[in-house]
């Protein structure tokens, strides 16, 4: 078992990081995911291919540079540089809320048991756990908490108005 | 007061069990230090000098008499049988056993208490007027603001992993007794010309070692945008507040840099975005919870009342508590009491078990079984009626809280310093009670009239110092707690960052230059009435500095 959860359950990944494209020759079959400076570089000819395509955003990037291509996406990765640098916590909120988008959304990097209910609302789908978590133990964080009080990608209204 | 509901119960009882079962993982070594510390600190939970430090949520300084009873029993069974109230109105236990946090969180639950953002990376606890619901000079009770900002706050999912840790701070009146300008966010109920009520939005402000007082950054916000606003801005500094410098990290810092009008334009242009969303509050929302906060049931009483005039008349001590630790309530008959934890014998903001106990007890005898928490580390009864003052005095004289110094210059916040604190350079608290010792004089504080003394341990400013009429702060120099003098600052309407006057003085020196800065007002001043800050304003340091370094 590895150390990806998808929609709450282990899964196994089947997208290929990417990076280094110069031709679509060199590409390889299959899903494939590349940093947002190599989308941005050579989106026509990946746009071309006839595969699952995704990309891969630092949390300083800038979400408007994808926003028009969300309809041919079906993955976005984001980064946690660190568990205690929360940037993608609100570039996923404004992919889902704002831009509507409807694929996998990935969390890399420092990704812990006690940050996935937090990912979990803001619109992550999709785990890789950081190295030495525990894979069964972190499934639990989706359902260790269940009350919530303010409005997130999975709640439209707080507390207050969900019963009226 | 707010009565947690079957869910707010439950989200408690969720969180004592993820606590329990990090400080497992913890325990079992599943978790590395590094890695708990981002746990415990979200659940107030700090490793100081000598032990560990839970830091207790009072959301905006408002107790019943059971949860103090709670508080007590807190004290008693896992720590060295006392509290300490902070500036935020907070209580912190110094004592506490790894071990033994996830049960006092469980005790914590059973009354709706809980350590819940208390410090981290996250929206730390909202503060507000400890005279909320009663003040004479109130527009509108700042509470169910508070409370909506507490659960829109709490866990929330995009703002618990910020640059820094974000303090917001509410007031519904007239003077400001919450700080409000040296708040990450302060929010200020306000008129405008068509007279409706809204918000007086003041961002960046905040102590430490860059001290800023907050910038309005809207002068009227109506009150159903609240929520959406304050996510405006929380959005805007999650995503470019820097990270990449501890010091820097706060939001004053990006106010600063970006500059307050393009900061504005920032969170407008967010706040246009999400204004219509479902955090928009309707009025039935707001309407919901200040149901929480009516008005008890007050006697219908006179004003005034012969037996306390007789007893201001005969006994002097009491004549003198009433003069500085009463005020005057928004009902006939009611006064506010201020319970001053600055006498002598205890640290500043330091309670026993056995006198929040008794502090539990005189609240359901005396004032409608509630109790609040201030700022300036005191606690208020705030329903006591006129003629229950003296018999109220007594008692609270036997439990050594009623010192006649509320806003007086022995009324000092300090912070807990080199005692306790891991960050600290240098003591405070023997200085605060050397001076509260040397300037143990009724007649003498009272001639000084409204003057604050704050004292912090080191440049991160927990004491406050810089919003102090006299500042205090202790630094290291070469091996040596020295301690530098700033002058006119104020935590008020009137918010100012104190100035450093000169070179910083010895340990055994502080209270003789306190003494110096103290003679030169008395000999400045126009006339009795005219306050240290005022006269300092007036005349400016260098008088001031002759006297301290000639």
């Amino acid at each position: 078992m590895g150390n990806y959860i998808k929609d709450r359950k282990p899964a196994d990944d089947e997208w290929m990081p990417f990076t280094g494209l110069e031709e679509a020759d060199s590409l390889p079959a299959g899903d494939i995911y590349v940093p947002l400076e190599e989308w941005v570089a050579a989106r026509g000819m990946l746009l071309g291919r006839n595969s699952r395509l995704g990309v891969s955003l630092k949390n300083t990037d800038d979400l408007t540079l994808i926003k028009d291509d969300l309809e041919r996406l079906d993955l976005i990765v984001l980064e946690f540089p660190k568990m205690a640098d929360g940037r993608a916590f609100t570039q996923a909120r404004l992919l889902r809320d704002r831009y509507g988008f409807k694929g996998e959304i990935r969390a890399t990097g420092d990704v812990l048991h006690d940050q996935l209910f937090y990912m979990q609302r803001c619109g992550f789908n999709a785990f890789e756990l950081r190295s030495g978590e525990d894979l069964t133990g972190s499934l639990k964080a989706f359902t260790e908490m269940t009350v919530t009080y303010q409005p997130a990608t999975d709640e439209e209204f707080p507390i207050w108005r969900r019963d009226t | 007061m707010y009565q947690y509901s079957e869910q707010d119960h439950q989200l408690l009882l969720e969180r004592v069990e993820q606590f329990r079962g990090q400080v497992q993982r913890r325990l079992k070594g599943q978790l590395s230090e590094d890695e708990f510390k981002q746990q415990r600190l979200r659940n107030g939970l700090y490793l100081q000098l000598h032990a560990y430090m839970l830091r207790v949520a009072i959301p905006y300084g408002l107790l019943s008499a059971e949860q103090m009873r709670t508080l007590a029993h807190i004290a008693r069974k896992y720590d060295k049988g006392y509290g300490h109230f902070s500036t935020r109105q907070n209580i912190q236990y110094n004592w506490p056993q790894l071990e033994d946090v996830p049960d006092i969180l469980d005790d914590l639950a059973a009354v709706e208490m809980h350590a819940i953002q208390t410090s981290g990376n996250c929206i730390r606890n909202t503060t507000s007027d400890p005279l909320a619901g009663v003040a004479r000079d109130e527009l509108e009770d700042p509470r169910p603001y508070c409370e909506l900002i507490r659960q829109w706050s709490t866990f929330h999912p995009e703002f618990n992993f910020l640059p820094r840790k974000f303090k917001i701070a509410v007031s519904g009146a007239i003077h400001d007794r919450a700080a409000v300008a040296v708040h990450d966010i302060g929010l200020r109920l306000v008129n405008n010309a068509e007279n409706e009520t809204g918000f007086e939005i003041y961002v960046g402000g905040g102590l430490g070692r860059t001290p800023m007082i907050g910038k309005l950054i809207r002068d009227f916000l109506p009150k159903e945008d609240m929520l959406t606003y304050l996510e405006a801005i929380l959005r805007v500094y999650n995503q470019l507040g820097r990270r990449d410098n501890l010091y820097k990290a706060r939001i004053k810092i990006l106010v600063h840099e970006t500059g307050e009008d393009e900061f504005r334009a920032l969170v407008e242009e967010e706040w246009q975005k999400i204004k219509a969303t479902g955090l928009h509050l309707r009025e039935q929302d707001i309407d919901r919870i200040k149901a929480f906060f009516v008005d008890p049931e007050y006697d219908d009483l006179p004003d005034t009342d012969r037996e306390f005039e007789n007893q201001i008349l005969s006994n002097p001590d009491f004549a003198r508590w009433a003069d500085k630790n009463i005020e005057l309530h928004k009902q006939s008959g009611y006064r506010v009491v201020y319970l001053s934890l600055k006498s002598a014998h205890q640290p500043p903001g330091d309670v026993t078990a056995d006198q929040m106990d008794a502090i539990a007890d005189l609240a359901d005898k005396y004032s409608l079984s509630q109790i609040r928490t201030t700022h300036r580390q005191n606690l208020v009864l705030s329903d006591v009626k006129l003629q229950d003052l003296h018999a109220l005095w007594l008692e609270l004289k036997k439990l050594d809280l009623a010192t006649p110094n509320y806003n007086h210059m022995t009324d000092i916040i300090s912070c807990p310093g080199l005692d306790f604190c891991a960050l600290a350079t240098a003591r405070s608290i023997p200085i605060s009670q050397e001076i509260t010792n040397r300037f143990d004089d009724y007649d003498f504080v009272n001639d000084l009239g409204d003057l604050s003394i704050n004292i912090s341990g080191c440049i991160n400013a927990c004491g406050h110092h810089h919003v102090a009429n006299i500042g205090i702060l202790g630094v290291n120099k070469k091996g040596t707690e020295v301690y530098q003098l700033t002058l006119g600052g104020s935590a008020r309407e009137d918010a100012s960052i104190g100035k450093i006057i000169g070179p910083a003085f010895e340990a055994d020196q502080i209270v003789d230059a306190v003494s110096d800065v103290l003679t030169v007002y008395l000999d400045k001043r126009e006339d009795p009435e005219e306050t240290f800050l005022t006269t300092y304003r007036r005349i400016g340091q260098p008088p001031f500095k002759e006297k301290l370094y000639g």
